[in-house]
């Protein structure tokens, strides 16, 4: 099939960039999004220019590396990630515009590379049970009702790829925060820093540039592990009520 | 080289906490004079990281991703296995360890295999104290299921994505240790040399990816927890940005590489479906469980399917041939995976593959539907089956899976001893990168334990004793070690950025990997290794004459960081080849087809291979020099396998 | 947001059963002494107070918001994705609320400050002199151009509703598999109910 390519192109962060066309004449649909790109790049490197730069790593939606906004849409028409998407979700003769994940938190490093380190800052102020290796119980010691177990995976299913704030209108990072957060919340093991937790996070993410929630529920539909917009009430449940009785002023 | 393993003398049981007893110790009050690098974030590299950061060191943690949380161990589907018992089934710490040294085939440590056992115990509580969500029973407990074709239910799970939810673990733990100011975090550098001081590990040179400045970083032992080489087939389950640049620059600085030959090859992947396929996805070898493996009986079907003139399902029963249950009666479609491979390569082989490319067999549901209903199969298999819907456009419920190996999983990897040591003083390998606990051949949901075994509970560990006798004095990164290894990184670059030639790096990518599964994947013989070998030399002789890099060293460029990859696997791919060679019999994921029983099974020859091949580097275009470890076993008695 | 939307739909359920009395067939009678009730009665008046600041607090909050999410993302999408994930309501809280606001400022001058500070006929009921607010707000429906107004205005209420009533709750972090769904349907039903039977007010009002 025969594609048309509007790609967004920005040599560095520093570069103001723009869309670049490209034309591709044998694309199969059995091809992944990214294999097509493959397929680009080999041949602007055989024509001495510069390969279109992306993130990606697993090849098989789970690392959380491939981005991408695909005609209006992060990870492009389907509800998975760019890496599991395949060139028949497409029509011959279509154009697909490309760009990269847009956010003030998430800077373009190049071409559609952008810098998703905020996330990992967002983990870094309480994502997380504050164990140390060894010197804990054993693991059959607190039995967990296997409800309460299964929805905590469900939150923890979130690969981290920032969907969520691509799709938001006002990027955002609510789903994602909300998703550690409710994790943690619903099992035995992260009841200790509930509150801090919840405040923390809370407080790195507005830091970080990420904007507010106004509950559109697009982070949700876009999210490619389907996290659910529950876990926002959750996270505001958890942090009203950690604000409200917490001793921070 | 007298290789020693440094193995505590004693019982096998009493080995490790004798020697946890032995081990030197770091006063708490000293440590934080100490600085350890840490090389990859996977499960082995971020829970080493936490816990060197938990005890005081200071740690620097590396990984080429733009985060932790993106490193491959994130893929593992099935689950991890601990000797755990609680199904009361007679699991225990020494069946858990007898059957790893019997999967591996009889080629890996004793001493190593029972402490990984040991500690696998310890990894489910640490695990679910960081609040992963494990499958839990309705009465809150634990769930288990039995694995791979285990006798007992020792794999702890979540749901298929088992290897996510402990990486996520793991990197919460690192994360909370980057909050405490204990590990500095640099994503994206990758680590393009070792620096070595007095003969002893004391730093790396990175090179920033987004920048390309490249930089030096010093400290008082180096710890590589850079995951497996399987992308030296070009084709594989793992990640894109899997590399073995790391290890292989400290082979080359002394650091022997062992095994290299033994690969694992996993029969249920998704087949290639053209030249623009860029990996392999796995799927869940579980599907054996219900899925009939078969191909065309005769080779005219086969044709015709392959062409499209037939649909698989217009073949009768008695044209089709189930070549698993006919050859192996008692396991059928459930033989170990490399014999679910090999014979899959072989009935491909024998012009019977199915698929546009011939290569590939059938998994098929039909009868599983018809017994149980597509309800049930849908929710044991639903997620796969939607997965492979996803990438092939097919679907599994009304037309059988095309399924064909794929490589999955090195064994193999740098040598080190019972403290994890390579054989370079002060610096160590974890995880896949090491060659590990698994012999010739990995059981399913060991290579989760393994690294994890590694990182939180082994290392924290041995590396005090090293460090114990290192002083604490500080290199400057301005030493000439660091400045010749700069010197060297940089000069390599510009070399890859000045050849201007011809061919992409995928293409000579692509190139090797083709050698490499032709001649060193699924079944080796001494005619086909010779000629790998002589190809091998004339693609690295090519490569250096004629490869094309574009762009500059102070930019993101992708393709001078594969330029710099390939580079390594192409010597890697010699050295394999060369081991491949040297190892004349067959044994676990190794099948030399000169070595096989009278019914073409896998034939070890404990008398003579009984040893760890470590590999020592001798310069540019020398030989490699084989080491031998002997392998002893007094616990275990040596079988050969058997799934008639 | 949530806890003032919340109270402010409360302020419009009560202004709408006043305003239904418009259409009682008397001549405005039973209108005007609800609003000489309304304008006079202690409780309601401070009631009011705490009204007009939770306007306030609700518009300003949506200024902030705004603002903020605004600068979240310098550099927008070049395709926007129309409705595919999210409903347009959702999408232009801001867009409606600024109507609405518009809307609310005619009103008061015409009514409100009328009401309070204008020059205001009078009628008189079993005695007692009550300002005719009825024939202020007849006269004015008398106008197609208000009416128009009033109903656009009543349509951005609904969809300010239709995204406002659940999504308050959301905010609220009540959400539950049980009643989640309920307060969906209640929202959606005084989402159209309420800015309907505003708008009919003005229209039968002309009409008649």
């Amino acid at each position: 099939m025969k594609i048309k390519l509007k790609v967004w192109r920005q040599k560095n962060a520093q570069d103001k960039g723009g869309f670049k066309t490209y034309d591709l004449d044998d694309v199969s649909e059995d091809m992944s999004f990214l294999e097509m790109f493959d397929v680009l790049n080999e041949d602007l490197v055989k024509k001495n220019e510069d390969p279109v730069h992306f993130d990606h790593d697993c090849r098989e939606g789970i690392c959380g590396m491939c981005s991408l906004y695909i005609n209006g849409r992060p990870h492009g028409p389907k509800q998975t990630t760019t890496c599991q998407l395949h060139m028949r979700s497409f029509k011959d003769g279509d154009t697909i515009t490309v760009e990269p994940w847009r956010a003030k938190a998430f800077p373009v490093v190049k071409d559609l590379v952008v810098n998703r380190t905020s996330f990992d800052k967002i983990i870094q102020s309480g994502g997380y049970v504050s164990v140390n290796t060894g010197g804990v119980p054993d693991a059959n010691e607190i039995p967990i009702p296997k409800k309460i177990a299964d929805e905590a995976f469900d939150s923890a299913t979130c690969i981290g790829c920032g969907a969520c704030v691509a799709a938001c209108k006002n990027a955002s990072a609510m789903l994602f925060v909300s998703a550690k957060v409710s994790q943690l919340a619903m099992l035995p093991q992260g009841q200790v820093e509930r509150k801090t937790r919840a405040e923390n996070m809370v407080a790195t993410m507005d830091e970080e540039g990420f904007g507010a929630c106004t509950n559109t529920g697009a982070c949700s539909a876009e999210c490619p592990k389907g996290i659910s917009l529950e876990n926002i009430a959750r996270l505001n449940r958890e942090f009203l009520s950690a604000k409200a009785s917490s001793d921070n002023v | 080289m007298k290789l020693d393993s440094k193995i505590p003398e004693g019982p096998l049981a009493e080995k490790w906490s004798k020697h946890k007893f032995n081990v030197k110790l770091v006063n708490p009050a000293n440590k934080r004079k100490y600085d350890i690098i840490v090389v990859g974030t996977g499960l082995a590299g971020a829970s080493a990281a936490a816990s060197f950061g938990e005890l005081g060191y200071n740690v620097k943690a590396f990984c080429f991703q733009d985060s932790p949380r993106r490193a491959h161990s994130i893929a593992a589907q099935g689950g991890i296995n601990a000797a755990k018992n609680y199904q009361n089934d007679g699991d225990s710490v020494f069946r858990l360890f007898y059957d790893t040294v019997k999967g591996g085939d009889y080629r890996s440590r004793e001493g190593n295999v029972h402490r990984l056992a040991e500690v696998s115990v310890n990894i489910i509580d640490q695990c679910v104290a960081q609040g992963v969500p494990f499958a839990r029973e309705y009465g809150g407990l634990l769930a288990n299921r039995s694995f791979g074709g285990a006798q007992v239910s020792r794999t702890f799970y979540a749901r298929g994505q088992t290897g996510q939810q402990l990486l996520l673990g793991a990197y919460s733990a690192l994360s909370r240790q980057v909050a405490n100011g204990k590990v500095k975090l640099h994503a994206r550098e990758e680590m393009l040399d070792l620096v070595m001081v007095d003969g002893n590990a004391r730093g790396i040179v990175t090179r920033n990816l987004i920048t390309g400045k490249i930089e030096s970083h010093s400290a008082h032992a180096v710890v590589l927890a850079t995951g497996g080489y399987g992308n030296v087939f070009y084709l594989s389950t793992n990640a894109m940005g899997s590399n073995v640049t790391a290890a292989w620059r400290a082979h080359k600085k002394g650091a022997f590489m062992a095994n290299p030959c033994f690969t694992q090859i996993h029969p249920t992947c998704i087949p290639v479906s053209g030249d623009h396929q860029s990996k392999l996805t796995l799927m869940s070898e579980s599907l054996r469980n219900d899925g009939r493996v078969w191909v065309p009986k005769t080779k005219e079907d086969a044709e015709k399917i392959r062409k499209g003139q037939l649909k698989p399902t217009d073949l009768s029963e008695d044209q089709r041939d189930y070549y698993l249950e006919r050859k192996y009666p008692s396991f059928g479609n459930l033989v170990p995976r490399d014999v679910a491979s090999r014979n899959a390569k072989e009935a491909c082989d024998d012009g019977r593959g199915v698929n546009s490319t011939g290569l590939a067999v059938y998994l098929d549901f039909a009868d599983a539907i018809k017994r149980d209903g597509e309800d049930l199969i849908s929710a044991k298999y639903g997620n796969l089956f939607d997965m492979y819907q996803q990438i092939t456009g097919e679907n599994p419920y009304k037309t059988p899976m095309k399924i064909y190996p794929a490589v999955h999983y090195t064994m193999g990897g740098l040598w080190v001893d019972y403290n994890l040591m390579t054989t370079i003083p002060g610096c160590y390998a974890i995880g896949e990168a090491n060659f590990s606990d698994h012999g010739a051949n990995r059981l399913g949901a060991s290579a989760l334990m393994q690294g994890l075994a590694d990182g939180y509970f082994v290392l924290p560990y041995t590396i005090g004793n090293y460090l114990a006798s290192v002083p604490y004095d500080k290199i400057p990164t301005d030493h000439e070690a660091f400045k010749k290894a700069e010197a060297d990184v940089k000069e390599r670059i510009d070399k890859l950025l000045s050849i201007n030639g011809s061919k992409t790096v995928d293409e000579f990518h692509k190139d090797l990997g083709h050698i490499m599964w032709e001649y060193c994947g699924m079944s080796r013989n001494e005619a086909g290794l010779k000629k790998a070998k002589a190809e091998i030399k004339k693609l690295k002789e090519d490569y250096w004459s004629n490869v094309k890099v574009i762009g500059s060293n102070e930019e993101l460029n992708m393709s001078l960081e594969k330029a710099n990859r390939v580079a390594d696997f192409i010597e890697l791919g010699e050295l394999m080849i060369d081991d491949a060679l040297n190892r004349s019999e067959s044994c676990g994921g190794h099948f030399r087809e000169e070595s096989q029983t009278e019914e073409g099974e896998a034939k070890r020859k404990d008398d003579e291979f009984s040893y760890v091949a470590a590999w020592e580097y001798n310069g540019e275009g020398k030989e490699e020099t084989l080491n031998k470890e002997d392998l002893v076993f007094e616990n275990v008695k040596l079988t050969q396998r058997s799934y008639k | 947001m949530a806890l003032t939307g919340l109270f402010l739909i409360t302020f419009l359920i009560v202004h709408l059963s006043g305003n239904l009395q418009l259409l009682a067939d008397d001549g405005g009678k039973s209108f005007n002494i609800y609003a000489k009730f309304m304008t006079t009665n202690p409780f309601i008046k401070t009631t009011s107070y705490l009204l007009y600041t939770t306007f306030i607090v609700h518009i300003i909050w949506a200024i902030m918001l705004s603002v903020k999410n605004r600068s979240s993302r310098p550099v927008g999408y070049a395709v926007n994705p129309g409705n595919v994930s999210s409903s347009w309501s959702s999408r232009n809280m801001g867009i409606l609320g600024t109507v609405i606001l518009i809307f609310l400022v005619i009103h008061m001058k015409n009514f409100w400050y009328e009401m309070h500070w204008g020059g205001i006929p009078t009628a008189t009921y079993e005695g007692e002199v009550y300002n005719d607010l009825y024939s202020v707000v007849d006269f004015a429906f008398g106008n197609i151009l208000y009416v128009l107004l009033y109903t656009v205005s009543m349509l951005a209420l609904m969809f300010h509703l239709y995204h406002g009533f659940k999504s308050a709750f959301q905010t609220l972090g009540l959400n539950h598999p049980k009643y989640t769904p309920m307060i969906k349907t209640v929202g959606y039903a005084i989402a159209i109910i309420i800015p309907a039977l505003f708008a009919c007010i003005p229209i039968i009002m002309y009409l008649k």
